[in-house]
């Protein structure tokens, strides 16, 4: 596999071309906005927590491919978490992108094993951080606005 | 074509990115440098480096010498009167900062109005967008069409006898429209507007007479020129410079210094605080006489041709949908793809060794005018080929291929 099509691996293509959970979510407990204003990526995203488990996710926006698959793949991965076991896979997603990491940790990624060839592409990990930071800051410091540039 | 030699001066078009020999395409950004000039620079810093009008010694007369030289070479260039209108200045973004900071507070009443047109990029909004709130001037902006031209009837209505000032570009960074730059001074000064052009995609493409375009201040940046980067150009009319205050203070630009008061020397010195960049100004200097050797008449037919054959090659692409058709534009081509992110096309571009920029092009109030987050654009110069936009279709091919 060459390395631009390790960066377009089919799951990613396919999240690209139908985000799940792409919409606004009126009733939300939590959300934040992620922009990237150099590049133009921006998506909202929005979670609904009931005690402490997140009951739903989705996200809204428009950007790159690996952007918006990101944050596809990222609300298929949340629901049913705990606050604490979604910054934990956020952490792992964040440190796949950008350095080697461990076989026991790439596994507990799941799906999100796709985005490794992101590594190799540094000018892109902005794009696949963007609605991860956008969860952290909606999950913890709640600014209300993340950024990755 | 261009003699093909020519790509001999450019040693870094064989530089190899991702296993492919690169092929620029992002010369609206930044040009290469000729080996001349690069050889000029290291000349200057190995065998003749001193400062600037400060040494009784011979090494700092001569290096005075080669930057005053400069400074009548760059009159020359683009005609001016006198060599004393030329100001060296770090670029385009300095230049226009200066004209907003002194000619704009001191010159510009409250209340009046700055016209700007809506192809502007950052650098030519936001200085006059700062001068509105610091100083009580409104900015109006004149629209475009949705072929990328300047709406030239509603730029007319914009003036009226509140206009202080217009600013508009020369040739569009994010476009390549070529704004009808004659008739617009004409009409501005007519109306007894200043006008002040941003000339960074113009100079060393299209052929510039300052005197004939008549207008007050003209701005452009060496390193967009085959020029070194750190340089740049403001020329303004001598009278204007003559009641305009220093837009710095310090050393350089001083007649008297008193701890009571301070007068100021005649233009340029004025605007010329501290020590130059001047290996980039001796290099500027060399890349003018590199520019006048080949051409501007040759470069600006070469460069034709090759926006001419990429726009009949792109169009024939389909899903491709080019951003900006204006009749009159420069080697600057903005294209779009059905469904795929810029950001996305320019990674694969890049792997196949293909620069070009991605993104809004500092340009933001134009894609947003334009509907589109971002494009993709393509802009030649005078060492491209019509081999390389034939491998940029078969990039933007493979994009397609990848991503649909």
């Amino acid at each position: 596999m060459s390395r631009i099509q390790r960066l377009y691996e089919d799951m990613i293509l396919e999240h690209n071309k139908k985000p799940r959970n792409f919409c606004v979510m009126e009733n939300h407990s939590h959300s934040s906005h992620g922009k990237n204003p150099l590049c133009g990526d921006d998506y909202y995203v929005y979670i609904n927590c009931s005690e402490s488990h997140i009951d739903n996710v989705s996200f809204i926006g428009q950007g790159c491919a690996i952007s918006k698959s990101s944050g596809s793949l990222m609300t298929e991965m949340l629901k049913g978490l705990s606050i604490q076991e979604a910054l934990a896979l956020k952490d792992s997603f964040l440190d796949m992108v950008s350095t080697d990491i461990s076989p026991e940790k790439k596994k507990s990624l799941g799906n999100l094993k796709v985005f490794e060839g992101v590594k190799e592409f540094p000018a892109r990990v902005k794009c696949a951080a963007l609605v991860w930071r956008a969860l952290e800051d909606a999950l913890g410091t709640q600014h209300g606005v993340a950024c990755t540039e | 074509m261009l003699n093909p030699n020519i790509r001999k001066q450019f040693p870094v078009l064989n530089h190899i990115e991702n296993e492919h020999t690169l092929v620029y395409l992002d010369n609206t950004a930044t040009t290469h440098k000729p080996l001349r000039v690069i050889e000029r620079m290291t000349q200057f810093y190995t065998h003749q480096n001193a400062t600037v009008h400060r040494g009784i010694y011979g090494l700092s007369q001569a290096a005075t010498e080669y930057c005053d030289a400069t400074r009548k070479k760059v009159q020359t260039f683009i005609n001016a009167k006198r060599n004393e209108e030329i100001i060296f200045v770090k670029g385009t973004t300095e230049a226009i900062n200066l004209v907003a900071e002194s000619f704009g507070t001191f010159q510009l009443k409250k209340g009046q109005e700055i016209l700007i047109t809506e192809m502007e990029h950052h650098a030519n909004i936001v200085p006059w967008q700062q001068l509105c709130i610091k100083h009580g001037c409104t900015l109006q902006v004149a629209p475009i069409h949705d072929n990328g031209e300047l709406n030239l009837e509603a730029w007319k209505a914009g003036i009226n006898e509140n206009t202080g000032l217009v600013a508009f570009t020369h040739v569009s960074n994010a476009l390549g429209t070529t704004n009808p730059v004659q008739e617009m001074c004409d009409y501005a000064k007519a109306a007894g507007a200043a006008v002040l052009i941003d000339g960074a995609q113009a100079v060393s493409h299209i052929k510039v007479d300052v005197q004939a375009l008549n207008c007050d201040f003209y701005a452009f940046s060496a390193h967009k020129m085959h020029g070194p980067t750190g340089v740049g150009v403001l020329y303004g009319k001598y009278d204007l410079l003559t009641i305009m205050p220093p837009y710095q203070t310090g050393g350089d630009m001083i007649d008297v210094v008193s701890f009571e008061k301070t007068t100021f020397a005649a233009p340029p010195a004025r605007f010329e605080p501290g020590t130059p960049a001047i290996a980039a100004i001796i290099g500027l200097g060399e890349t003018i006489d590199f520019l006048n050797e080949i051409g501007i008449d040759n470069i600006f037919h070469h460069e034709h041709k090759l926006l001419n054959y990429a726009h009949i090659k792109l169009k024939e692409i389909k899903g491709l949908r080019i951003i900006g058709e204006a009749k009159e534009k420069n080697a600057i081509i903005s294209f779009v793809l059905d469904t795929i992110h810029p950001h996305d096309a320019g990674t694969i571009l890049d792997t196949l060794g293909i620069a070009v920029r991605v993104g809004h092009h500092c340009a933001q109030p134009l894609m947003e005018r334009l509907e589109v987050p971002a494009t993709i654009r393509a802009s030649f110069s005078m060492y491209n080929t019509l081999e390389e936009i034939d491998s940029l279709v078969a990039g933007i091919k493979k994009i397609q291929e990848i991503m649909l």
